[in-house]
């Protein structure tokens, strides 16, 4: 279980990138976190992986825990062995690297004894992967890219995943097919925390949802009610707003009601 | 004819030492970003620790001990200045690394003082005769030892995990983090391998067949010269580098011979000058992409 409390984080000296963000990911659960370009959410992901240090960022309050361990301080590499590992935005493949050298990558935060079971599992889930084996990563299409970044990752055994946009810059139909493989994935027991834009496919995989505005949690709850929450729909699945002034109305409307919202956390465990 | 024979020979032999340097330099590059300017004072050191030492316990046994000592220098150096500014610019370590340079090769070169000594016991002025030809043992062994060591960082860096880390490092930190791979361990072993090469080439580079000169600030001077070799080879390409330093070895020694001892010192740099206008990342180093 991977529980945020109270996260506070700031890059350098400038305002909080997070505030007061609360969250709760269950062993067995799919969280997706929506919101638009600069609402925190790379940076929640950073927070968890470990990485934020790489970006300058610290933890200027409240925690991260798996389990009943805190991670907010350790480095990358030791979560990655509690479980804990993250699909970076962009895809970001060792381009230079043959498809194989990269997965073997995946697996070097897992013990030997992973590493057999792990390639087993990635080339059921994706075949493609087998077979272009010994071409060079840089050279594969963006949909294969991304398949191979969440192989690389599967390659230790995770129990948490941390998907940051996998459906960045892809065709709508191989978004479909991410969004199908997350569910595979999900139903072969590894939690899931997904980062995305594209609030239709995140919604349809997760069990909860999480919506972050300018760095703190505006909404929260199951992804049935986000889905039928008004300002989700307006705002994240192209709903149905009349016009801009009518948007912006009920946007501020949203913003004096967001304490009411809270009503939805009550998944939280 | 038998004089070009020899040269070219001498100059693949130097070629193989400065191919060993070089390669350390890169090593360290890709796995840090750093220029490592404080390649010399390794060398330094572990010749320094064969001088000290082969009296007591001789000569194959201070060799050892002179390799080990300069790896290990590299480590500690690694360990206790630049990990512990994991996020500084790498300009700033690469000047801090001019400072540990100055300190070491100074230090050394007090100890040594006057005494400028040999120290390739096993090789050094028993040159071979090959038909017409004068071979100096020296550079032979030196391509034998050099190919062995190449040869093997090169499946190693190729197959082993430790070569799929330091690839994955030098071409997407973030994304090996992410993995799992210990950032700080593939640093860590790569200034020991650079060290540890930098203790292999300094046995063949301390001779008089080499150099003409023992151990002194002139072997610094010399090892200077795998510098031109990794920015020539292209300085995050590893096949560069052996290929800078065989340029570098065999331009050597074509000039020393055919124009002069003084201008083989800058008929590297001038190739290198060259080699750079051509192809401004070098031989065989990746283009600058910058994303926008």
């Amino acid at each position: 279980m991977l529980t945020v409390r109270d996260l506070t984080v700031r890059y350098g000296r400038s305002v909080a990138a997070l505030h007061g963000v609360d969250l709760d990911v269950s062993d067995d659960g799919v969280l997706a976190v929506l919101g638009g370009n600069g609402a925190g959410k790379s940076t929640l992901l950073r927070t968890i992986s470990g990485t934020l240090r790489m970006h300058r960022g610290t933890v200027a309050g409240g925690e991260v825990r798996y389990g009943s361990r805190r991670i907010d301080q350790l480095d990358p590499a030791a979560i990655v062995r509690l479980g804990v590992v993250g699909v970076p935005e962009g895809r970001q493949v060792f381009a230079r690297m043959t498809v194989a050298e990269n997965l073997r990558a995946g697996a070097i935060g897992a013990p030997a004894s992973a590493r057999a079971e792990g390639q087993r599992r990635v080339h059921e889930l994706f075949p493609v992967l087998a077979e272009r084996a010994s071409q060079r990563a840089g050279l594969l299409s963006g949909g294969e890219q991304q398949m191979l970044a969440i192989g690389r990752a599967l390659m230790s055994g995770p129990r948490l995943l941390l998907l940051d946009e996998p459906s960045l810059g892809l065709a709508p139909k191989i978004v479909e097919r991410i969004g199908a493989t997350i569910r595979e994935i999900h139903a072969q027991g590894t939690a899931v925390v997904l980062v995305e834009q594209n609030a239709v496919m995140a919604l349809a995989v997760a069990d909860h949802a999480v919506v972050l505005e300018v760095g703190g949690v505006a909404l929260a709850g199951t992804a049935a009610e986000l889905s039928a929450s008004e300002d989700v729909q307006r705002l994240y699945l192209g709903g149905h707003a009349e016009s801009d002034a009518a948007a912006e109305r009920q946007a501020a409307e949203a913003r004096s009601q967001r304490a009411g919202v809270r009503r939805l956390t009550r998944w939280g465990r | 004819m038998e004089t070009f024979v020899q040269l070219v020979v001498n100059g693949l032999g130097k070629g193989a030492v400065f191919a060993l340097l070089a390669l350390g330099f890169v090593i360290i590059f890709k796995a840090t970003e750093v220029v490592n300017f404080a390649h010399g004072s390794l060398v330094l050191f572990g010749g320094y620790l064969v001088v000290t030492l082969r009296d007591s316990i001789g000569w194959a046994g201070a060799a050892i001990v002179g390799v080990v000592g300069a790896g290990l220098l590299a480590l500690v150096v690694e360990r206790l200045l630049l990990s512990r500014s994991k996020l500084a610019d790498p300009f700033s370590l690469a000047l801090l690394t001019i400072g540990v340079d100055v300190i070491v090769t100074e230090e050394i070169v007090r100890r040594l003082g006057v005494s400028l000594p040999f120290i390739g016991d096993a090789w050094d002025a028993k040159p071979i005769q090959v038909g017409g030809i004068t071979l100096f043992r020296t550079h032979l062994v030196a391509l034998v030892v050099a190919t062995v060591l190449i040869t093997l960082f090169f499946l190693a860096f190729r197959y082993s995990n430790w070569g799929i880390a330091m690839r994955a490092q030098a071409e997407n930190k973030e994304a090996a983090a992410l993995v799992g791979i210990r950032s700080g361990r593939v640093t860590a072993t790569a200034w020991l391998v650079a060290g540890l090469l930098a203790g292999v080439a300094v046995l063949f580079i301390a001779t008089q067949d080499f150099s003409g000169a023992g151990l002194s600030r002139g072997t610094h001077s010399i090892a200077l010269a795998a510098f031109p070799a990794a920015i020539l080879g292209g300085l995050d390409s590893t096949a560069g580098a052996v290929a800078g330093g065989i340029t570098v070895g065999l331009v050597d020694a074509l000039a020393t011979h055919y124009v002069s001892f003084a201008f083989a010192k800058s008929a590297v740099f001038l190739v290198m000058l060259v080699v750079l206008v051509v192809r401004p990342s070098g031989l065989f180093g990746t283009r600058e992409t910058t994303r926008v």
